[in-house]
């Protein structure tokens, strides 16, 4: 049977994000995928440079629109870091408390999409509307349905008021018998354990070549979470568990994604019923030279940044990496061998966020790429040189 | 008086009440999914809308084909529905209309099948090898599954078989109602909705063999879709529940039955995900077969 290219991109016909696959496929089955990025390059990093280091919060806040809150808390965890310093003990609930009302949308967001994928859009429907209460809970909790606009480093900029935390705990509590039938709907389903089990397999050892971040190596065994390894904000405060599978299926990224909603959900309770009194922000005023790095475990894996002062109140260099950055090519060692109906969800299994991964491609006039990776880390190491000699050396 | 045939119910009626029948089933999904759905005339909006747009021939299709396979396929359903409509009211059939009418029916399937691959679209020819693998899958339980009443009513004439469920409908009966279940799920097939959505998979292959399609052609197989969707639940209701019963209180049974009917579609269709096209096949010629077999050998013994 001949080979043919199944294109999907430049731009996604589900996922609304730039991006280019190209699958080989023998009749309905994939025997290569190749992945394009680059059609998306913000200059976040660029960008968050010529910011002072309480607005680049605010520019970091927009990498993604989904988890927009786990880049500034990364971001800020990067920036105490130079100092070091630590954060006030409500500071770091509210923190928390947002991370986790993120976790629970994005997890949710997810599920309504991978049944749309299927075709199964009630899922959709169903869960995208609960998605709405918990909105409505970070609407008032920060004021805003996305880009909470919550951090800054040193603490949190909004306080939340205590006649606010009882309508949050009733809501939350509201959301958890259409949850819990939500996800009697999803995992006992007949049709969707022959659709989804067995599809796109993971395997522990691949997921640890691979690097895998997130639900997606935890979906493999690998109890990877840094809530847990390397606790911050305020997960070592209360009991939760950390949800693994052995599978690595796509259904087994379904249930760690639809079980930890629930351990969010207690998370969540938790911090607002022991929300703990004391200042909210540490108001730093001088960022010290140095460098700092901060991660934090977004709903899709560990976010990384990277900062470093020179002392001034710009960070010198920022550095992200969104958590689908190393993800993303997973896609190899899942997608081959499956068909294309499968090829769909399999590429959304991951939860991808193209655009948060996207930093930088050259490109000529006529659409080559001008540097490989190898060019680029030689670029970026002459550029260290040259910022270290300015710097006199340090 | 063919023409008139032709026109008035094998095409007017059809459409109207196809129209129709697809909004009941938009409304109906909507209001599951916690959505608020479309005015009634919507469906009518989206034909006018689309017979208004520019028709576009992708450069590498097979221009005539292209332009033919919608034609094709809406003829042979205002074919089989004018073959209904004159069974049911004029009672003007010959013998052996149902033989027609089983291969009227797969008449879409086939001008979509022509419409993938005369676009030369790698999505399209996919979206049609699809279809045609689920026709081979769905067409030997539907052809038994239409054989019970046949038999039942012993004769291939439509309008004997309406005729002979005056005193009872074979939905009634044990053969009958098995008969029924897996009709209901070819008729999910032939619609090509959720589960078996698969050569269209919207989110797979995006529409598939009309994914080139625009303009008039794409109004014309929309329009062909939503004439199938009442078409289907009206062959069933002439093999199992006797036809339109239009006299006093019958009417109100009638409209239950075909409101039922497509209610079941639109459930089956809103509480599953897209199977996998292996899965289909297997699914139809393993339990669905055997159930229409068990269906016919007890037809055969009357019951």
């Amino acid at each position: 049977m001949g080979k043919t290219i199944i294109p999907i991109g430049p731009y996604h016909p589900l996922q609304e994000e730039p991006e280019f696959f190209t699958l080989t496929v023998e009749g309905e089955t994939v025997v290569d995928i190749d992945m394009r990025m680059g059609y998306n390059h913000r200059g976040i990093e660029k960008l968050s440079e010529m910011k002072t280091f309480e607005n680049s919060t605010f520019v970091v806040e927009r990498i993604c629109g989904i988890c927009s809150t786990s880049h500034p808390f990364a971001y800020t965890r990067a920036v105490e870091d130079i100092f070091p310093m630590e954060v006030s003990m409500r500071a770091k609930y509210i923190r928390t408390i947002i991370a986790e009302g993120e976790r629970i949308h994005s997890h949710l967001l997810w599920l309504g999409l991978a049944g749309h994928f299927l075709g199964y859009n009630t899922v959709y429907m169903w869960a995208w509307k609960l998605r709405e209460e918990i909105l409505d809970v970070m609407e008032i909790l920060s004021g805003n349905r996305q880009a909470y606009a919550m951090f800054k480093p040193g603490g949190v900029r909004r306080d939340i008021r205590s006649e606010d935390i009882p309508i949050c705990l009733k809501k939350i509590d509201s959301i958890v018998p259409t949850l819990v039938m939500l996800k009697k709907a999803v995992l006992d389903d007949p049709v969707l354990h022959a659709r989804l089990k067995g599809v796109g397999i993971m395997s522990y050892q691949e997921a640890i070549d691979f690097s895998a971040l997130g639900p997606t190596s935890r979906a493999s065994g690998v109890a990877r979470d840094v809530r847990k390894d390397s606790p911050y904000g305020a997960y070592q405060e209360m009991e939760w568990d950390m949800i693994v599978t052995k599978n690595g299926d796509v259904f087994d990224k379904a249930v760690v994604r639809i079980l930890e909603s629930f351990e969010s959900i207690k998370i969540l309770k938790y911090c607002l019923n022991n929300l703990p009194d004391g200042e909210i922000d540490a108001k730093i005023m001088d960022v010290p030279p140095g460098e700092g790095i901060g991660h934090i475990e977004a709903p899709r894996g560990e976010t990384f940044h990277y900062v470093k002062s020179d002392g001034t109140n710009r960070p010198l260099r920022h550095k992200v990496r969104a958590p689908t950055f190393m993800n993303l090519p997973t896609y190899k060692a899942t997608i081959q061998g499956e068909t294309i109906s499968d090829a769909t969800i399999i590429l959304a299994a991951i939860d991808p966020c193209y655009c948060c991964t996207e930093r930088i491609a050259v490109k000529d006039g006529k659409g080559r790429m001008l540097y490989n990776g190898k060019d680029l880390i030689q670029l970026s190491r002459e550029k260290t040189e040259k910022i270290k000699k300015r710097m006199g050396g340090r | 008086m063919t023409i008139i045939y032709l026109l008035v119910f094998g095409f007017a009626a059809t459409a109207i009440l196809g129209l129709i029948t697809s909004w009941i089933d938009r409304k109906v999904t909507a209001r599951v999914q916690y959505r608020v759905g479309p005015p009634f005339l919507q469906p009518v909006y989206d034909l006018v809308k689309l017979l208004g747009k520019e028709t576009l021939i992708p450069a590498g299709a097979s221009k005539g084909i292209f332009l033919i396979a919608p034609v094709i396929g809406i003829s042979g359903v205002i074919a089989v529905s004018t073959l209904f409509w004159v069974n049911q009211f004029f009672s003007e059939g010959f013998m052996g209309d149902w033989i027609v009418a089983i291969y009227l029916l797969t008449i879409p399937s086939i001008s979509l099948i022509l419409a993938g691959f005369a676009s030369g679209n790698p999505l399209a020819s996919l979206g049609a090898s699809r279809e045609m693998k689920l026709v081979i899958a769905y067409e030997l339980p539907f052809i038994l599954a239409a054989l019970v009443p046949v038999i039942s009513a012993h004769s291939i004439r439509l309008s004997t078989i309406i005729d002979s469920q005056a005193g009872g409908v074979f939905a009634g009966s044990i053969s009958g109602i098995l008969a029924l279940i897996v009709a209901i799920m070819c008729v999910q097939a032939k619609l090509a909705l959720v589960p078996f959505d698969i050569p269209e998979a919207e989110t797979e292959i995006v529409e598939g063999p009309i994914v080139e399609y625009s303009g008039p052609g794409l109004a014309i197989f929309k329009l062909m879709k939503n004439m199938l969707f009442f078409i289907l639940p009206f062959f069933l209701m002439i093999l199992f529940f006797g036809g339109l019963r239009l006299n006093g209180i019958n009417i109100l049974w009638t409209l239950l039955e075909y409101v039922g009917i497509v209610a079941i579609i639109t459930v089956i269709r809103n509480t599953n995900p897209r199977v996998r096209i292996d899965q289909a096949v297997r699914f139809f010629w393993g339990p669905m077969t055997l159930i229409a077999v068990v269906a016919v050998i007890l037809a055969l013994n009357g019951l």
